[in-house]
């Protein structure tokens, strides 16, 4: 046994009062019951939002000029993926996000190889059967040298500007741009019948339930933002808490998704790692709260607990 | 076999030390003190009663598939059953642990209970992500691309992939489920053996008993209200 002094905010007094009868076993069995029939109550009142999927056959039909330019994008090595760094390609640690000096990122490197000319342009193209004019046009792009695919793809984005889709065409006066007006072309009208999505499945298995080169190539594009606004579900809409509809969404973020919305946080290229940060700051200072001294005073010190223990305050300022 | 030999067994030190942190009167009470009376307190058990509610109509989707609920009408409304289910356990969870907290109720060495307590409701928001990006709709694929950014900034997603769909169904119905339960069968034993906090006595000389690990009875000066020793 020993003896110390006692600490409001560690130590709790022995309870010597009394006791009231108490059924767990029923106060369970009707908490589920009340649960599940308000979950029932706001399904049938609410539902649930299920907005279809976008393919990339639908934004292509929906958006020809802005699938096109994602494609050029892909092709010239300019879209974010492309320039994303990791875990995706390999790119200069000032690509990554970075805490200070700790480049998590750049460190863990690149596990999920992409490279977006041959992964979302040619190797699909490539895919493609009984398309002569194409298979010429593939191959003079193998065979040219870097710098030549550089000058035809710099020229094509040049003129991308004025691009226009006509007549289920990609239609764009770009000169000296060697095969890149077929590539581009035939890769959209390959998005609008659907193959490319098929293409983009990573894996080379019949099976597979990896959707990582499909939605990257799509949120590269404007179309899926676009969609994602009229869906209030931007991040300078508190989107990180919202899903489509008026539903609750994950209401739980709302801190997470409020440092989204100030300084330095909304202006910085480093905004998740920071956000995350001190988030982690902030959730391991609650969970060792126990152990924080002044912190552990707040709840005894804002005297909420006279709230929640009314009864027994009064019950104990009767009997005195 | 010999006393000693049973003694030494690893199923009766394990029933034996069970039962002592946690007899059946403790596991199952049919008292409780009597401060034990507030609103506040019906937010535990009916975030354990959504969570069963979660996992059932989870169980449920997962019986007719990732896809079904897309298709069929019954399916929908069992995705409304677990969405709705999952809003009153986050609800219901927030509440519980702000309660907790102006209760300060990891006094007398239940500090572990509020850690677990934490480490719970920072599970739940991992369940909880796995699960809309394996809605295999509009919202997964918005919030899997933006959310990747980042996991991605602490390097990790080069291990946890949002935009792999198949994985992350995996995680949502297989690990983290498997996680949260341990973590509510842990969180819920040890307030059983804990009991539950009692209210500040913070101007009077008290008397306290700490349970683990050896039981200890410290006096204590008198306190004035408010004071930080």
């Amino acid at each position: 046994m020993s003896k110390k002094n006692f600490r409001p905010d560690v130590d709790a007094p022995e309870w010597r009062g009394g006791h009231t009868p108490y059924d767990i076993i029923k106060e369970g069995t009707i908490a589920i019951v009340i649960v599940g029939l308000l979950t029932v109550l706001l399904s049938v009142l609410f539902g649930s939002p299920d907005v279809p999927a976008i393919t990339i056959k639908s934004w292509s039909n929906a958006a020809p000029v802005d699938f096109a330019t994602t494609a050029l994008s892909e092709l010239n090595g300019t879209s974010l993926t492309a320039a994303y760094g990791a875990p995706y390609n390999i790119q200069p640690a000032s690509a990554n996000q970075a805490l200070g000096p700790l480049k998590l990122e750049y460190w863990v490197g690149v596990h999920i190889p992409i490279n977006t000319t041959n992964d979302f342009v040619v190797d699909p193209l490539k895919a493609l059967p009984n398309q002569p004019v194409l298979d010429k046009n593939l191959a003079m792009w193998s065979s040219a040298s870097k710098a030549t695919q550089a000058k035809w793809v710099t020229n094509y984005t040049k003129a991308a500007p004025k691009m226009k889709f006509f007549d289920g065409k990609v239609v764009l006066n770009a000169t000296n741009a060697g095969p890149v007006p077929v590539m581009i072309n035939d890769l959209t009208s390959m998005a609008r019948s659907g193959a490319l999505d098929q293409a983009l499945i990573t894996g080379d298995t019949f099976y597979s339930t990896d959707y990582t080169q499909s939605l990257l190539f799509i949120s590269d594009g404007a179309y899926l933002g676009d969609q994602a606004a009229k869906q209030h579900l931007l991040g300078e809409q508190w989107g990180v808490m919202n899903e489509t509809g008026s539903y609750p969404g994950s209401a739980w973020l709302w801190l997470y998704t409020f440092f989204y919305q100030i300084a330095p946080y909304n202006s910085s290229g480093n905004a998740d790692i920071l956000v995350l940060a001190t988030m982690i700051i902030l959730t391991a200072g609650l969970t060792l709260m126990p152990f924080i001294p002044g912190l552990r005073s707040i709840p005894r010190k804002t005297r909420v607990y006279r709230l929640i223990w009314r009864e027994h305050y009064q019950s104990q300022k009767q009997s005195t | 076999m010999s006393t000693s030999e049973i003694d030494r067994q690893w199923t009766t030190r394990l029933r034996r030390r069970s039962f002592g942190k946690l007899p059946p009167e403790k596991m199952l009470p049919d008292t409780q003190p009597s401060y034990v009376s507030s609103w506040i307190y019906v937010f535990g058990v009916t975030t354990i009663s959504a969570l069963i509610v979660v996992i059932a109509t989870g169980c449920v989707l997962a019986i007719f598939g990732p896809e079904w609920w897309h298709v069929s009408s019954v399916g929908h409304f069992v995705n409304s059953l677990h969405l709705w289910s999952v809003e009153i356990f986050f609800f219901a969870m927030v509440v519980h642990l702000w309660g907790k907290y102006f209760m300060a109720a990891w006094r007398g060495g239940r500090a572990m209970t509020w850690i677990t307590g934490m480490v719970l409701f920072l599970a739940s928001i991992v369940t909880a992500l796995t699960g809309y990006v394996s809605q295999t709709n509009f919202d997964s694929q918005w919030i899997s691309t933006q959310a990747k950014d980042a996991i991605n900034s602490t390097g990790g997603g080069a291990f946890f992939n949002l935009l792999n769909p198949g994985q992350m169904l995996m995680w949502h119905i297989v690990l983290m489920p498997l996680i949260l339960v341990a973590l509510v069968g842990v969180h819920v034993v040890m307030v059983r053996i804990k009991g539950v906090v009692p209210p500040f006595e913070d101007d009077r000389v008290v008397q306290v008993v700490q349970v683990a690990p050896v039981a200890q009875v410290v006096t204590a000066a008198p306190v004035a209200p408010g004071a930080e020793q």
